[in-house]
């Protein structure tokens, strides 16, 4: 029995209206990789809640080494050994990575700190594991995947037994994917406990020993990941048969709807430009994606294509028409949609309604304002309701359900409901699928797919291979600010790409 | 059996009935802590103390002088909403406006000077008023669009620029012999705002009149702008995300300049709905800015952000606050009364946790009872 480093047995977590967790079964062997599946709003999240005490559960119960234990809040998932990486850091910026490895289980002498002790321990775990982490440098100095690894050797350091992974590999590039991918065998070796969540099924089957699969709040069932195929883990996922392969018709581009040349942004975190002299052009009828590490600029481009950030110098047209200084509202009613990367930041007003989100970019057109300024709530309502329907949008309530109730990827959906049914020229789409289940991918891959077979041009900015090689019809690499490369997605190979990408090759411009 | 408590369980849930019982709450916890210091400092006078504070005008045995101070308090709370109207309205956009007590001083000076320096009508001296606040409040508004500049910072700075440029404007209308502002009845009768009728309800008070009605027709109209109008939907959404509310092409620099130009005008308005009746008259020597636009602070938040709670909360908050005037100050220093109305004002800061407690409460029961009903189901 006591083979299984924590068990959660029979949990069930209930919402009002909603049965997070039913009946579900998870448990973590000493010394594997258990990797947790399933769509957004599967009940990955509140499992892991319950992990970490910061839900109750109305049944089940939790064991640890073969004990019933009782987690009542995260202090006791500390005293237990759980630690976990959360998709998002929780670092201090302006702290060293020492400072925030150590960060609440300070050793002090007389209310002085003793950093040296502890800046051994942290030395030692790093060279056992191969982190090659400075712990001097500054967090907001480093890159992405040296905070994970700043995060890792957070957990180590309290000598934690189980680790959770939230969506790792979401801001790795493919290099440090794999040097993750060897960390977490390291530490499974070592004896670690490691529940891997994601929805990435390559990731799963190069990793992982186990699999446990939720849907909908029940648990579907665990498999060995030797005994399986990505596809019936898919299948398993989301309850049917998933298509990998986005199908699409030739491309057949026509005239010129975007045009930009020589655009160029200034960065906000360093002297240089994000965006150096940047020329590109998206056609009626083509899906263009640009792909890049994250942070070479892509999202400066955006920004100052929408009009969010203004240009240092540089031409927009549209349908020959000049957007350079245009306002934002303008560009949105001259047919620019745009599908922002962080869909919290910029994407929704969180604490709006549903159907208010919903009209976000539309509420004053006539048709839902009158001429005395007053919003046509019926209108709106109905319009949402439609929206919800035809987008399969959905919510707890509908359309008054609050934007930050739902799940990440009804949210997106809404977004993406809102900015296609605009009908608008361009279709400026940034890591449209971030986050979301293959389910759900599948879903906005068609639409961006409809777009372009209707006519209009789609620029896609994407961090995903998969995506920038299945969806796209001309492949745009940056790296550093610039455009290096211009490829056919059936000519060029994802080895290919990743060496444009990593900034090893590039092509004269 | 279990739908009754359903629809007591929903009654519970509603946001508004939650406000109103929540600030009930408040206001008892507040007189209850305000009944104990009563009791420390002097436990023989407290009951009388804390019962005078609640009568107020109720104080006066004939029914006429208890009906006409009830006026008084009227036009006082009248004032009081509109601060608080300034307040909340900011506070829907996601500003602090702490600068109404100062928006209210310079909406003063304004309606003072126009209407003894200047002997202009009771209209030109409320625009007069509304538009100076406009600007003060309109300075922390572009200030904070275009710099920066934390609107909590500037407003306190703002409050203290506007009293004591206020002071020295008003020092050239001054009575001879006093520090204060001359009397409106003796130096401009034109500038008073007319009492239609209203001064006949409350047995003859002439400062009951217009500006009771602008007050209530002003919180009307906030509730109406935020809940019903396009212009609401985008200030509410720039305060709820500045970032969201730029994407989707709304002027949210120009937003912020106008809602806090929208909210010093209420500040102003309520300032010449007050001086414009003659109830009082400015002291030139005042060295602290007057307290009715940080009461306004407290009534938004006891009337749980909603204009038309805001009306009940100001009446209750000036309720109070004038009843403290006949603590009985043989038994208490003077201060007593502001003491215990700041103590109760304090409280009903604390609506927002009670509804939070509410919530939690209702949710731990509705737990325990799915579990019991599970528990039923397997018996």
């Amino acid at each position: 029995m006591a083979d299984y480093a924590i068990e959660m047995l029979n949990i069930t977590k209930r919402f009002p209206g909603i049965i997070a967790n039913d009946n579900i079964t998870l448990q973590l062997k000493k010394g594997e990789i258990h990797a947790l599946l399933g769509e957004n709003g599967a009940g990955k999240s509140t499992l892991m809640s319950v992990l970490f005490g910061l839900y109750q559960p109305e049944e089940g119960e939790i064991h640890k080494d073969g004990r019933k234990v009782e987690i009542n809040n995260p202090n006791d998932a500390d005293a237990l050994g759980i630690g976990m990486v959360h998709q998002h850091f929780k670092l201090v910026e302006c702290f060293s990575v020492l400072d925030n490895i150590i960060l609440g289980v300070e050793t002090t002498k007389g209310g002085i700190l003793q950093k040296d002790e502890a800046r051994k321990k942290v030395l030692a775990l790093s060279e056992k594991y191969g982190f090659q982490v400075d712990p001097n440098a500054l967090i907001e100095d480093i890159t992405v995947g040296m905070q994970q690894r700043t995060e890792i050797l957070k957990m180590l350091y309290r000598d934690n037994e189980i680790l959770i992974f939230d969506e790792p590999t979401a801001v790795l590039t493919p290099q440090e994917i794999q040097e993750l991918m060897t960390i977490m065998k390291n530490l499974a070796a070592e004896g670690k406990s490691i529940l891997f969540i994601t929805h990435k099924l390559a990731e799963i089957m190069q990793v992982a020993d186990r699999c446990s699969v939720l849907r909908k709040g029940k648990y579907i069932g665990t498999v060995d990941i030797k005994d399986t195929t990505p596809e019936k883990l898919s299948a398993m996922m989301v309850g049917r048969d998933v298509n990998f392969v986005v199908e699409k018709k030739p491309v057949k581009p026509g005239k010129v709807i975007l045009d930009v040349q020589n655009m160029t942004v200034a960065s906000k975190r360093h002297k240089n430009n994000a965006v150096n002299g940047v020329s590109l052009n998206v056609r009626e009828g083509e899906i263009v994606c640009i792909a890049g590490i994250d942070g070479n600029g892509q999202t400066e481009f955006v920004y100052g294509l929408t009009g969010l950030e203004p240009l240092k110098e540089g031409k927009i047209t549209l349908h020959g028409e000049d957007f350079t200084q245009m306002p934002i509202r303008k560009r949105s009613i001259k047919g620019m949609s745009h599908i922002p990367e962080d869909r919290h930041k910029h994407g929704l007003v969180l604490d709006y309604s549903l159907e208010n989100n919903i009209v976000l970019q539309r509420y004053f057109e006539p048709q839902f304002t009158n001429k005395f300024g007053f919003l046509k709530k019926k209108e709106i309502r109905d319009y949402a309701n439609r929206l919800i329907e035809q987008y399969d949008v959905r919510s707890g309530q509908g359309p008054i359900t609050k934007a930050r109730s739902m799940s990440g990827g009804n949210q997106q959906k809404a977004i993406i409901a809102r900015e296609i049914d605009k009908n608008p020229e361009l279709l400026v789409a940034v890591q449209p699928t971030r986050g979301l289940d293959v389910g759900a991918i599948e879903y906005i891959h068609k639409q961006l797919v409809a777009q372009r077979d209707a006519g209009k041009g789609v620029l896609l900015v994407s961090l995903e291979l998969d995506e920038v090689m299945n969806v796209s019809d001309r492949i745009l690499v940056m790296y550093e600010g610039e455009i290096v490369g211009e490829f056919d997605p059936k000519e060029v190979t994802v080895e290919e790409l990743g060496l444009y990408m990593a900034g090893s090759k590039r092509k004269g411009a | 059996m279990n739908k009754k408590n359903n629809t007591r369980d929903s009654i519970l849930r509603n946001d508004g009935f939650q406000t109103i019982i929540a600030s009930l709450l408040c206001i008892l916890l507040g007189l209850l802590v305000g009944y104990i210091v009563l009791l420390i400092i002097n436990p023989s006078g407290a009951a009388g103390a804390i019962s005078s504070i609640l009568k107020n005008f109720l104080y006066y045995p004939s029914a006429a002088a208890a009906t006409k101070y009830l006026g008084t308090t009227l036009v006082k709370a009248s004032a009081l909403l509109m601060c608080s109207l300034s307040v909340l309205f900011a506070y829907k956009v996601g500003l602090f406006n702490i600068g109404a007590a100062g928006q209210y001083v310079v909406g003063a000076g304004a309606c003072l000077y126009c209407a003894i320096a200047l002997h202009l009508p009771w209209i030109v001296c409320l625009l007069a008023a509304v538009l100076a606040s406009a600007i003060v409040g309109g300075i922390s508004g572009a200030l904070k669009a275009y710099f920066n500049v934390n609107e909590v910072i500037s407003c306190i700075m703002l409050n203290w620029i506007g009293l004591y440029a206020v002071n020295m404007l008003l020092t050239t209308v001054k009575e001879e012999t006093t520090p204060y502002t001359k009397p409106l009845s003796s130096a401009n009768s034109s500038a008073i705002l007319p009492t239609l009728g209203l001064d006949k309800l409350f047995s003859n008070n002439k400062f009951v009149g217009l500006g009771l009605i602008i007050s209530i027709v002003m919180a009307v109209l906030v509730w109406i702008i935020l809940e019903k109008t396009k212009f609401g939907f985008e200030l509410k959404a720039t305060g709820m995300n500045k970032l969201a509310a730029k994407y989707c092409g709304m002027r949210e620099k120009t937003n912020i300049i106008l809602t806090m130009m929208i909210s010093g005008a209420l500040a102003g308005l309520g300032a010449a709905c007050f001086y414009l009746t003659g109830v009082e008259q400015w002291m030139v020597q005042q060295t602290s800015v007057p307290s009715m636009g940080f009461n306004g602070i407290a009534s938004a938040f006891l009337g749980g952000l909603n204009p038309i709670g805001a009306i009940f909360s100001s009446y209750f908050i000036q309720h109070i606050t004038s009843g403290g005037s006949y603590v009985d100050k043989t038994m208490y220093c003077a201060q007593i009364s502001d003491l215990i109305s700041a103590f109760i004002i304090y409280l009903c800061g604390f609506v927002l946790f009670f509804k939070l407690w509410l919530n939690r409460y209702l949710d731990k029961r509705e737990e325990k009872q799915g579990m019991k009903a599970q528990k039923g189901g397997e018996a």
